[in-house]
């Protein structure tokens, strides 16, 4: 931050730059979980497939977080963009889905 | 299901909302009519996905307000996971429920975190959507609901395991 930016006192883009992280921490132990399920009966193509795409999913949060973090990372950020959060949720949908489909 | 997430809102005269024809979607969400709804909520959904539309709807707002409400959607998309991930936890770490049981019990927390995700975002725009045009907060039923849903939930597996009829 320069002077002739001081310091926001609340600290707002960080907190939000830390709701984030906390945020990809949970979408880690959720798709950690998924994982479990998706592969505990050893490697069969359906779960092969699951596990994948539970992968892919928490990987395409965890880009998103990274440069929504890096877009925070200015004195006065704009609001995120409508598409950047609908990916976030897009992630955790594909996620349940994906458990789902593996529930019997 | 759209009386959960468009609870009705009071009336509120258009006045301060210009260059709206009546009849516009917007009115008739004022309204309250039921193709109004429809269409709100169409153009609700679109502004998911389209990033510049919103920042067409009055003015911006103090980029705190708006990063307050970013951490209200990631605090609900926390909530979502964490429905999810005990719908994955129930399914494999609860071996002495019966199985029919275990499954509808995780197929129904998989749905609730899907759906708590989906109304996160769709909530997000409606806030952002508010304070760019300076009229009061959406109100919302969702918080409610979902807590009587996450009791009748735990109400119900207390009593199937305390019976035994949970058990296999």
């Amino acid at each position: 931050m320069t002077e002739a930016h001081p310091r926001d006192p609340a600290a707002q883009p960080e907190r939000t730059r830390l709701a984030w992280r906390r945020s990809t921490l949970a979408a880690s132990v959720t798709a950690l979980l998924a994982a479990r399920l998706a592969l505990r009966e050893g490697a069969h193509p359906a779960g092969l497939l699951a596990a994948a795409l539970v992968a892919a999913a928490w990987l395409l949060l965890l880009a998103t977080a990274h440069r929504r973090i890096r877009a925070l990372a200015v004195p006065r950020p704009d609001a995120a963009p409508a598409r950047t959060l609908a990916l976030a949720t897009g992630c955790a949908v594909a996620t349940a889905v994906c458990g789902a489909l593996l529930l019997r | 299901m759209t009386a959960v997430l468009f609870p009705a809102r009071p009336g509120r005269p258009a006045g301060p909302i210009t260059g709206r024809a009546p009849g516009s979607a917007w009115m008739d969400r004022v309204t309250g009519t039921a193709s109004g709804r429809l269409r709100g909520m169409t153009a609700t959904v679109r502004l998911w996905l389209s990033p510049g539309r919103i920042r067409g709807e009055g003015t911006t707002p103090d980029y705190r307000f708006s990063l307050a409400n970013e951490r209200t959607f990631l605090a609900w998309l926390r909530t979502a996971l964490a429905l999810i991930g005990g719908g994955f936890a129930v399914v494999q770490f609860l071996p002495e429920l019966h199985r029919s049981f275990r499954t509808a019990l995780a197929a129904l927390l998989l749905a609730s975190g899907a759906l708590c995700a989906l109304r996160a975002v769709h909530h997000w725009v409606r806030v952002e959507r508010a304070m760019r045009r300076g009229e009061d907060l959406p109100l919302s039923r969702f918080p409610a609901v979902l807590t009587a849903g996450v009791v009748l939930i735990a109400a119900g597996t207390l009593v199937a395991v305390a019976t035994g009829w949970a058990s296999r």
